[in-house]
């Protein structure tokens, strides 16, 4: 990446331009940790400091705690989201290719899309009850609802040229919807469902704030009633990796799968 | 409005009109064009934009509807696209997620032809525009004139006996276009077919044609059909020769001083 010119001035220092990114991550972590382990350490705060939710962490993880939290957690946002998606790919594609669905259902994408869906949790809990079901439910409304609207997108802006390049080789609908409408709107549909797993996570956590008996979010809850900083922080970090993995595991699906594509 | 010399043409259009839109804002792309165009002769069209004749390839390609009269490719009117018309678009439009000769391969799929068929078919259109080095490049890696080289296979290998390009060298750099005119040329003379070549350049309408259509804008009409009466193949020599210049010279004034109409039916009196 390097592209300074040899024998430049720069380039017989050595600056921090020339480090590997990787190094360059590690040293801001290294240095964010530091500042919190001072700041708590002088007591400017009332927080535990990273040694404390360090010894949490390996707490929760010998017990197992830990791992119950993330798999029921992780289950959740799974079975929702795969659920959403699976229905948003097939709406999506009879909004973008067919004009009457499109006017019929649009109407009420856009508008379920207005109303967050954390708003619909208390009506989930009171018509679904407290377990699984409206969780689940509230994770599979929010990556349906956006992952439906990029996947019409997607459709709906293919480039029509393609489309006639494959009618006049004879290709007819039936070839046309495979072949040409589902490669062609592949990007689209993965940044739905890269934006769909967002929601989905970011859903989950809270739809365990309010009922649940496990869960990430679950366990801060359980933690802020008995005033237990380090294992909320524990719970924090690990919603945070986990989420930071699952979007670089569709990241690294969307560069296999649009390998293809021009890129500016 | 031409009377036709050709008998048994192999593209045939009768009167044909198109208007898009409705009401006030309509207008009228294509106003009662007639021509025929013989089997294996080479057809360019020029004229200004709003012409039609895009209007007119897409309607030979099956593409867009006809408002009024029709189109006859050898004899039976035209509904849709078909496997006789291979067409080539100025914006490649090849699939970028496949490669080169999944590309040329497509139109033979299609057809349900057997793997093995395919292959040499596609082995023979890749190997005759030149592409056999990047047989499995994906589009995105090739220059401009390689992807249109690559269109010209995919069209070649439905076996159309007719090819509809609109503006295909339109995007490449003018050294580039020379080259891949006699490309095409050369691919013609060995698989000869039924050529409309549509173009805003007037050198290569010459160079190209047996026949070129000048077309009038506002209504899009015909202007003029100028025959090219130059040997093939068409070399360097031809390019710079006076026969050649004074033919462009011809078709240069009949597309750049055209008289402005006014009315289309006074136009009809005065012929």
């Amino acid at each position: 990446m390097n592209t300074m010119p040899a024998g430049s001035q720069r380039a017989r220092s050595k600056s921090l331009a020339d480090w590997p990114p990787i190094i360059l991550n590690l040293v801001a972590f290294a240095f964010g940790v530091a500042v919190w382990w001072a700041i708590t350490a002088a007591k400017l705060v009332v927080l535990p400091g990273p040694v404390d939710v360090f010894q949490r962490g390996i707490e929760l993880i010998m017990s197992g705690q830990l791992l119950i939290d993330i798999l029921s957690s992780l289950r959740r946002v799974l079975t929702g989201f795969l659920l959403g998606v699976a229905l948003a790919i097939p709406v999506g594609f009879l909004m973008g290719w067919y004009r009457v669905a499109r006017a019929l259902i649009e109407p009420y994408i856009q508008f379920f899309r207005m109303i967050p869906p954390l708003a619909v949790i208390p009506l989930a809990i009171v018509t679904m009850g407290i377990d699984e079901a409206p969780k689940v439910f509230v994770i599979f409304l929010a990556s349906f609802l956006s992952c439906v609207v990029a996947t019409y997108q997607g459709v709906i802006s293919v480039d029509r040229t393609l489309i006639n390049a494959a009618r006049v080789l004879g290709a007819k609908d039936r070839v046309i919807f495979p072949r040409i409408i589902i490669p062609a709107s592949t990007p689209f549909i993965l940044v739905g469902v890269r934006i769909g797993l967002g929601s989905a996570w970011a859903t989950v956590v809270a739809a365990e704030l309010i009922a649940a008996q496990s869960g990430l979010g679950f366990r801060m809850q359980q933690a802020q009633l008995y005033y237990d900083l380090p294992t909320i922080f524990v719970s924090l970090i690990s919603i945070g990796i986990l989420g930071l993995l699952m979007d670089r595991l569709v990241q690294a699906a969307e560069r296999r799968l649009t390998q293809w594509q021009e890129r500016v | 409005m031409t009377p036709s010399q050709i008998t048994d043409p192999k593209i045939s259009f009768q009167n044909v009109s198109r208007r898009f839109g409705a009401g006030d804002s309509s207008f009228l792309a294509l106003d009662r064009l007639s021509l025929d165009i013989a089997d294996g002769e080479f057809v360019t069209v020029v004229g200004p934009s709003g012409c039609g004749k895009s209007t007119a390839m897409n309607i030979a390609a099956g593409l867009t509807d006809v408002s009024d009269g029709r189109v006859l490719v050898d004899g039976k009117s035209v509904d849709g696209p078909g496997p006789e018309r291979g067409v080539i678009f100025q914006q490649y439009a090849l699939f970028p997620w496949l490669t080169v000769r999944q590309n040329v391969e497509f139109g033979l799929r299609i057809k349900g032809m057997p793997a093995a068929e395919r292959r040499r078919v596609s082995d023979h259109f890749i190997n005759l525009v030149g592409l056999s080095d990047f047989a499995d490049a994906l589009p995105k890696t090739l220059s401009g004139g390689m992807k249109q080289r690559c269109a010209i296979a995919r069209a070649y290998a439905v076996n159309p006996s007719i090819l509809l390009m609109d503006e295909p060298f339109g995007a490449l750099d003018a050294l580039t276009r020379v080259n891949m005119q006699d490309q095409l040329l050369d691919t013609w003379t060995r698989e000869r077919r039924t050529v409309i070549f549509i173009t805003h350049d007037v050198d290569e309408a010459v160079y190209l044609a047996n026949r070129v259509i000048v077309m009038a804008a506002r209504p899009g009409r015909l202007h003029d059909i100028i025959p090219v009466d130059l040997p093939y193949p068409r070399t360097e020599e031809i390019r710079l020769s006076q026969k050649f210049a004074d033919i462009r010279n011809r078709v240069w004034h009949a597309v750049y001083h055209q008289k402005p109409q006014i009315e289309p039916s006074i136009q009809e009196e005065e012929h």
